[in-house]
């Protein structure tokens, strides 16, 4: 077969230079660039949250009065008051860039571009130039997300600072200024990019399965990417109307979240986490596709109970919807809303529940071999069940009185999304990384990256749960002396996890140096799926003859 | 394996490749649809509820008037670029089911005609269901010239009803609270 595709190889155009990334249409390319991009991202929006650490090392405040007199040129005690507003806006922007900058491009538009149709037997996306729209409308978005740092955004102060969640009248009569506009456009951008995606892979799967690819016989990752481009199908438009809103609650005198005009500042609450929740599975979800293919590679055994880990995703990505207001228990919902959405939101453990234990089952008696992705692999399953068991706790409305908004939150969503999510991505990074570029990187290095991470990210929530648990709320620049402690062992995990970022390029870097040698297939017996049966790197077109699924 | 011309047709297909796209796009326009109807239907569902504190409009109380008696305080609250004050009535104590008349008095305190409009709720949330009003300034705007104080009717009555909700056993006291807000000044 592999004779045939170099055969045909010439009949296709090939743009090289600036026209092959710019113009291209090729699933590859693209799942290239939003790998890259997510790189970019990710270490921007990581550059944001180490100064907050840095700011949150100590009580006071030590660092953003100088940011904002450096960057906004604030002088004396208005460099006070920027640099507090600088770490509203800092929160902002490493949240939305975490979430549509980085995990997304690199779950979605990265491995699911490079590996959902590999893997399904096709020759590439349904839509290659719509693809290509997909990838390009990121840059823009980006591009707008960071002016908006550069223009007024509340009173007297630069910069969006309204947390992801963009909040009603925060985010309309809280901050005048240009910045939140620009800030929404940004996610208009983004989320078209998204559902131009999601239309793309709903399509390719749907329809361009190789001969005897049936749904049930479809690996998990493309299932994983198949609910989440649905997820996002639904969700997303929900978000766009809720943002549109507030730019005409903004700019054009309408009034769907002002009460003076009859509109209801929680109706933008119900909206936002309509889509909010929703999006903290498409997060996840692919991760969860990746991991259990590693999971089964690495134990030499297909994945224990294949079925229901499917129907388990498409369960999470049912339930996932009629959960949302357990984020809003404190907005006075009446007891019986609130019984519905604790009950709604504990069930979600159950199809979670069972993923986890047929990664467990399938592992067990399995001839295991820690490779790296196998590290990071498990490196995911034991955080996001730490984040998973703060998230039940979190279910219980009476307890969520307590912890609402505090530091235990945010420990709770960076262990299942910062910490699991990312942990995903680099598992899957290097589980394809000989596939995706043809030469293999250094698994001591790449084992030294892992540990430093894993032993950095821990250091960097796990203390966040006692000040969580001790009333510390997020979200402000400078706290009371008594959770100094645990906010000083937190930064010192930055700094620990920084060291393992800068391992990470060092990998990448040595392993296009050395371009070490590898084979169709690095991993051996256990890695089933079609992508293995390719060149490494694959073709520029691959599957000209398409394979035949037993 | 069977050898296939590159991109055409993989599997027999049921529905083209564009067909699947504008079936997505259509339920992407569904959505943004929905959220916007969201803005009436969440109007609604709070006025029918009672959700939120929400009180109800009636035309007279049919339900009579039972024993156990309930107080009720009155609130009010003004938007900060409201000249207005308004002092809200006392608090009074009744049998639920009564129909009361009370007042609440507002003064323009500015040296120009103001128009404002009141919103409204009641705590505890889940008595809204239960409040009813007959007459309330606060269906319609109101505008007061320069140094003018008028008196603002609201007339209601509590259901008995609520009698039989668990939740508000305990409850002797529910408060009433009115924002209100330049008409004027707008939401921009």
């Amino acid at each position: 077969m592999a004779e045939a595709v170099a055969g045909q190889q010439g009949a296709h155009d090939h743009p090289t230079g600036w026209r092959r990334y710019v113009y291209s249409t090729n699933h590859k390319d693209i799942g290239t660039m939003y790998l890259y991009f997510a790189i970019f991202a990710g270490i921007f929006g990581g550059v944001l949250s180490g100064l907050m650490r840095w700011e949150l090392a100590e009580p006071g405040i030590q660092v953003f009065h100088g940011l904002a007199s450096m960057v906004y040129g604030f002088e004396g005690d208005a460099a006070i008051d920027g640099g507090k507003e600088m770490f509203n806006v800092f929160t902002t922007a490493h949240g939305l860039i975490m979430v549509f900058f980085m995990v997304m491009p690199a779950l979605i538009g990265g491995f699911g571009n490079w590996f959902v149709p590999i893997m399904i037997g096709a020759p590439d996306m349904a839509f290659p130039r719509m693809n290509n729209i997909s990838f390009w409308l990121l840059p823009a978005a980006f591009t707008l997300l960071l002016m908006s740092l550069f223009f007024e955004g509340a009173p007297g102060s630069f910069g969006a600072g309204i947390g992801w969640t963009a909040y009603a009248p925060l985010s309309t009569t809280g901050s005048p200024g240009p910045a939140v506009d620009f800030a929404i456009l940004s996610l208009h951008l983004a989320g078209a990019s998204s559902i131009l995606g999601a239309i793309n892979f709903i399509t390719t799967i749907f329809n361009m399965r190789a001969p005897g690819m049936t749904m049930h016989k479809m690996p998990l990752f493309p299932w994983s990417v198949l609910v989440t481009a649905f997820l996002l199908l639904l969700s997303l438009p929900v978000l766009a109307g809720a943002i549109t809103m507030l730019l005409t609650d903004r700019n054009f005198g309408t009034a769907f979240f002002s009460p003076e005009g009859g509109g209801d500042p929680i109706l933008y609450q119900h909206l936002f986490w309509f889509f909010g929740h929703p999006e903290v599975y498409v997060l996840i979800l692919p991760a969860f596709g990746i991991v259990s293919h590693i999971v089964s590679t690495f134990s030499k055994k297909p994945i224990f109970g294949y079925l229901g880990m499917v129907y388990a995703m498409v369960a999470i990505g049912f339930v996932g919807f009629v959960v949302w207001a357990h984020h809003m228990y404190t907005t006075g919902l009446s007891l019986d809303v609130q019984r519905y959405f604790v009950a709604a939101t504990m069930v979600i453990a159950v199809p979670t529940g069972v993923k986890i234990f047929s990664w467990i089952a399938t592992m067990w008696g399995g001839s295991i071999t820690f490779r790296t992705p196998m590290l990071w692999a498990l490196g995911f399953i034991f955080l996001f069940t730490v984040g998973g068991v703060t998230g039940v706790v979190l279910a219980n409305a009476g307890a969520d009185r307590a912890l609402h908004d505090t530091y235990y939150v945010v420990a709770h969503f960076h262990y299942t999304m910062s910490l699991g999510a990312t942990f995903g991505v680099f598992a899957g990074w290097y589980y394809w990384y000989p596939k995706m570029f043809g030469h293999m990187y250094n698994e001591f290095l790449a084992n030294i990256h892992f540990w430093l991470t894993f032993i950095g990210v821990n250091m960097v929530f796990f203390p966040q749960h006692f000040l969580g648990l001790a009333g510390m709320p997020r979200r402000y620049v400078d706290y009371p002396d008594a959770f100094a402690f645990w906010n000083y062992i937190s930064s010192l995990g930055y700094l620990v996890t920084l060291v393992g970022v800068t391992v990470f390029v060092w990998v990448i870097v040595e392993a296009r140096l050395k371009k070490r040698a590898t084979t169709d297939n690095p991993w051996g017996e256990g890695a089933t799926t079609l992508e293995w049966t390719l060149t490494s790197p694959p073709p520029f077109h691959q599957f000209e003859t398409l394979p035949r699924i037993k | 394996m069977v050898s296939l011309d590159t991109v055409s047709s993989p599997t027999p297909q049921k529905r083209s490749n564009l067909s699947i796209a504008i079936i997505c796009a259509g339920i992407v326009l569904g959505m943004v649809g929905l959220s916007y109807a969201a803005v009436p239907l969440y109007q609604l569902f709070c006025q029918v509820t009672g959700f939120g504190g929400t009180t109800q409009v009636s035309a007279g109380n049919v339900n009579g008037i039972i024993d156990r008696t309930m107080s009720v305080r009155f609130d009010s609250n003004i938007s900060s670029d409201l000249q207005w004050t308004v002092k809200p009535a006392p608090t009074m104590t009744d049998k639920i089911g009564v129909v009361q008349v009370v007042n609440y008095v507002a003064t323009n305190t500015s040296d120009k005609e103001i128009t404002a409009t009141a919103t409204f709720n009641v705590a505890p949330d889940i008595a809204g269901a239960y409040f009813n009003k007959i007459e309330c300034f606060c269906f319609t705007e109101q505008t007061l010239a320069p140094g003018e104080s008028v008196e603002m009717p609201i007339t209601f009555f509590l259901d008995p009803d609520l009698d039989g909700v668990p939740e508000l056993d305990t409850v002797r006291e529910i408060t009433l609270s009115y924002t209100f807000f330049n008409v004027d000044t707008g939401s921009s």
